[in-house]
């Protein structure tokens, strides 16, 4: 990894294009997602491009007035906000001049349209950065042609441009020739150090209508003559329908047909109340298709994988066996996970309207082009009749990556001939999940003459192993002789991302498992830590996705500011570092006991992501991601029985609240490497920093989650169910 | 299906529904007042709360009779222009992320300011525990409600 140089010059123009506006002004087109591919090609001849082939546009009116229209879908994380900055700043507009519109969101007119997932702002820096800085040149260029001076003459601030003489133009007196002129081959970008909105604090860009409930929200989107789909579900996984009967359903009021498709029936009704109500009336009978699994099956299952010797190998560095055969020491621990339901705020919906003409869709979904095209194949329609609009969405923590409510919602309109939006109630939200897969870690290590020389670490999942990039992560490299082996299950229960897959258990698993290993090494705790890192530094291997420096000034930086090792009498720490979605983070959580017990104080948190847009935005998403960290390591538990959930709404799943959440301090690493994602690296730190706080406080090691499985422990907060 | 003679920010409106048809439903399939937000149907998350002579209530879990007679507040009807002290002090906060609590949030900070305009720290989070925020805000709601009590004090 290398420092960001503070300005280049870019001349790779294939994903903008430019024109006058009808009423006046410049817009410019971009292809947003087409410009983050590393080697972006103009899908079509180039000369044949028009407006319906970029998703994002910057518009300038002949006021001056700028409107950046945000393609990507915002699900919480803050790139509405954030990546309009990026423009801004390198247009040189002031923000506070700058209207951000959700760009209309329709595969039928923008083609390439991808949710960004946590890499937006990694992905979209260059390509944000150059169109602002390009349409920043073109007004300068026009400004330069009216007054007959060269445009290097020129300069800009705030939307106004300078000439020598201290003449000026405004960027609405040159628009409209700006819209005339080519696109320039060449611009250069601005210094970090003259950065006027990048790195200084801007509200949610939808914050006035957040705080006064104006619709936003898929579940508050309606059209004249909609229905709404309850629909029933088999009650477990591996179950399928085999009768039905909806007398009862039908002689409810508002209801107004129910309807069977493959093994689910749907209840419409003139509105949710009547429809949840139809469904609850169903009479249904279900037959066993595939095993009825438990999680005690699953338990079972996973700890054989484990013992066995049927691994997929993702890494292997030096010998592992030879390393174990010749310590002086051995330490080997298995960390137990469960499922998690996703539970985002707003349950799953979606809005479908099946004609004959087209296919209209509309909703909250991190995938619409993906979704679009399997609705499309399913009801064998061309893809140009499909017509999908994305919502701000309530939450999406993976969930939203699949479709499948969006599916339901194409086939009922389709049978029904009727706009209807499906609703989920929070019981078929958690019930008919997509959930985190359940895993199991054993890790072991070899320690020889006071240093580490094996690491073996294994892993027994449900459905999926994890992603190729995992095994590069922190101690890759760091020790001679490492393995990473991968085992699954094939389980008929749904799985899928959930926030920071893999790593929201790993980190917690590895974390505290270098915490025992110093304690058998009888070595500090950090210590060990930093002198893995020392290894890591100067390597050629070029798997390795984590910088050494980086982490070990974040490590440098989280013993100061916790005050690690300082604390009074009472505060126990535990201390994690972590590198995950190309950011370094650590955190120290204080504990202390109360009755006993002990309490989650505070969680300091220090984060090296680069260069941060937006500050305000940024601590929000740390905080966020340290407290659902906190949250679902200490009370997330979802298991199953006989294929059924055991849990189907917050009665008997519990979510953090206010009390239990810590205070978080957190600290940005300041530097001008380019900027990385934030929504998910701080959550998977949390669950090993308690943990470790825990064993410090009580002198009791972790070793699954949730914690709360731990009666003994936590005796105190389990009372404090709420009503 | 009985009819129900109700007072919702302020007006009066006659609407006929089912009697089991919770008030949250009713706002917001029957009077497109959709700011009130569904999100557990058990009164255990508080998106849907508003205000029911003044006192915060989970709309979730109440009927048409219980409300019948009552004045309803709702976040539509909070302030004029989203500038009621607890609003501005979520402006000035910046707190959502994906936002889809924050209205429940709001109606449960405002209803309980209005009993307590000098919390403690212990009576804050008493108020607003039976909120949940699934972005995890939680730190960013308990600093607005102190401002907000601030702005009322």
């Amino acid at each position: 990894m290398s420092t960001q140089k503070t300005s280049i010059t870019f001349s790779r123009r294939s994903f903008m294009k430019t024109s006058s506006l009808a009423g006046g002004g410049l817009l410019i087109g971009f292809n947003l997602f087409n410009a983050c591919k590393p080697n972006a090609k103009p899908a079509i001849d180039l000369a044949q491009l028009n407006y319906n082939d970029f998703n994002a546009f910057i518009q300038i009116a002949d006021n001056g007035a700028v409107t950046i229209f945000s393609p990507n879908p915002e699900i919480g994380q803050g790139v509405k906000t954030s990546m309009p900055m990026i423009i801004a700043e390198e247009l040189d507009v002031a923000w506070k001049d700058v209207y951000v519109k959700q760009g209309i969101l329709d595969t039928n007119n923008y083609t390439r349209q991808v949710a960004g997932g946590s890499q937006s702002i990694r992905f979209g820096w260059d390509p944000l950065r150059e169109t602002g800085a390009t349409a920043r040149q073109m007004l300068i260029n026009a400004a330069a042609v009216k007054w007959g001076v060269d445009p290097s003459e020129c300069t800009t601030n705030e939307g106004i441009i300078s000439n020598a003489a201290g003449e000026t133009l405004g960027y609405g007196e040159v628009v409209n020739e700006a819209a005339a002129l080519e696109i320039p081959e060449e611009v250069t970008l601005k210094d970090v150090k003259d950065y006027k909105i990048i790195g200084t604090d801007a509200a949610n860009v939808d914050i006035d209508k957040i705080i006064t409930g104006e619709p936003l929200f898929g579940l508050d989107y309606k059209t004249e003559g909609m229905v709404i789909a309850s629909v029933m579900r088999p009650p477990a996984f591996g179950q399928k329908l085999e009768s039905y009967d909806d007398s009862a359903s039908k002689a409810i009021d508002g209801v107004i047909e129910v309807l069977k498709f493959g093994d689910k029936i749907a209840v419409l009704a003139k509105d949710t109340w009547s429809a949840m109500k139809g469904k609850k009336a169903l009479k249904a009978e279900w037959k066993t298709d595939s095993k009825l699994e438990s999680s005690e099956d699953h338990d079972k299952l996973m700890l054989g994988l484990l013992n066995g010797n049927k691994f997929e190998t993702l890494r292997a560095d030096g010998n592992v066996k030879k390393a174990f055969e010749q310590a002086d020491q051995v330490l080997e621990r298995t960390y137990e996970s469960p499922f998690l339901p996703h539970n985002c705020l707003e349950p799953m919906n979606f809005y479908a309207n099946v004609t004959a003409e087209k296919i209209h869709l509309v909703g909250p979904i991190q995938t619409p082009e993906g979704t679009a095209k399997h609705i499309a194949e399913m009801l064998e329609r061309n893809f140009e009749e499909v017509h999908l609009e994305m919502t701000r969405m309530g939450g999406g923590f993976g969930r939203r990556l699949y479709g499948d409510f969006a599916v339901e919602a194409a086939e009922i309109s389709n049978l029904a001939r009727k706009p209807v939006k499906v609703v989920f109630s929070r019981d078929d939200d958690m019930a008919d999940g997509i959930y985190r897969p359940a895993i199991k870690y054993r890790i072991k290590a070899a320690v020889k003459d006071g240093k580490v020389t094996g690491y073996h670490l294994k892993e027994a999942a449900i459905n999926s192993n994890m992603y190729g990039l995992i095994p590069n992560f922190f101690p890759a490299g760091a020790i001679e002789n490492y393995q990473v082996d991968v085992a699954k299950y094939q389980s008929n229960i749904t799985t899928g991302a959930w926030r920071a897959p893999y790593t929201n258990f790993l980190a917690f698993a590895e974390q505290s498992f270098f915490d025992e290993l110093a304690e058998m090494m009888e070595v500090d705790k950090i210590q060990l830590r930093l002198d893995l890192l020392q290894k890591v530094k100067g390597s050629t291997d070029e798997r390795i996705q984590y910088s050494p420096e980086r982490m070990e000034k974040v490590i440098k930086k989280a013993v100061e500011k916790s005050g690690w090792g300082t604390k009074p009498e009472g505060v126990y720490q535990g201390f994690v570092n972590y590198y995950c979605h190309n950011s370094h983070v650590a955190e120290v959580a204080d504990v202390v006991l109360e009755n006993g017990n002990p309490v989650v104080k505070k969680i300091t948190c220090v984060v090296d992501c680069g260069i941060v847009i937006n500050p305000l935005g940024a601590l929000n998403q740390i905080e966020g991601g340290v407290i659902d960290g906190v949250g679902h390591s200490m009370y997330g538990d979802f298991t199953f029985q006989n294929g059924v959930p055991q849990a189907t709404n917050f009665d008997k799943y519990r979510l953090i609240r206010m009390k239990e959440a810590p205070i978080v301090e957190t600290h940005l690493m300041k530097n001008e490497f380019s900027p990385t994602g934030l929504g998910e690296p701080t959550l998977p730190p949390a669950g090993g920093a308690i943990a470790n706080a825990f064993k410090a406080a009580t002198g009791k090691r972790l070793y699954k989650q949730p914690f709360s499985k731990y009666p003994e422990l936590l005796k105190g907060p389990e009372k404090e169910i709420i009503g | 299906m009985p009819t129900y003679q109700l007072n919702i920010n302020g007006e009066s409106r006659s609407i006929e529904v089912s009697e089991d048809t919770p008030v949250l439903w009713v706002l917001r399939d029957h009077l497109n007042l959709v700011g009130t937000k569904y999100g557990c149907g058990i009164a255990l998350c508080g998106s849907c709360t508003i205000h029911l002579d003044g006192i915060a209530v989970r709309s979730c879990a109440l009927t048409m009779a219980q409300v019948e007679g009552k004045s309803i507040t709702t976040i539509e009807g909070l302030s004029e222009d989203g500038n009621h002290p607890v609003q501005e002090a979520w402006k000035e906060v910046d707190v959502p992320q994906c936002g889809y609590c924050q209205t429940g949030q709001i109606m449960t900070a405002s209803a309980f300011l209005k009993e307590n305009p000098n919390p403690t720290e212990a009576e804050i989070k008493d108020a607003m525990q039976g909120n949940i925020c699934r972005c995890a805000s939680y730190t960013r709601i308990y600093k607005a409600v102190e401002i907000a009590a601030n702005k009322l004090a």
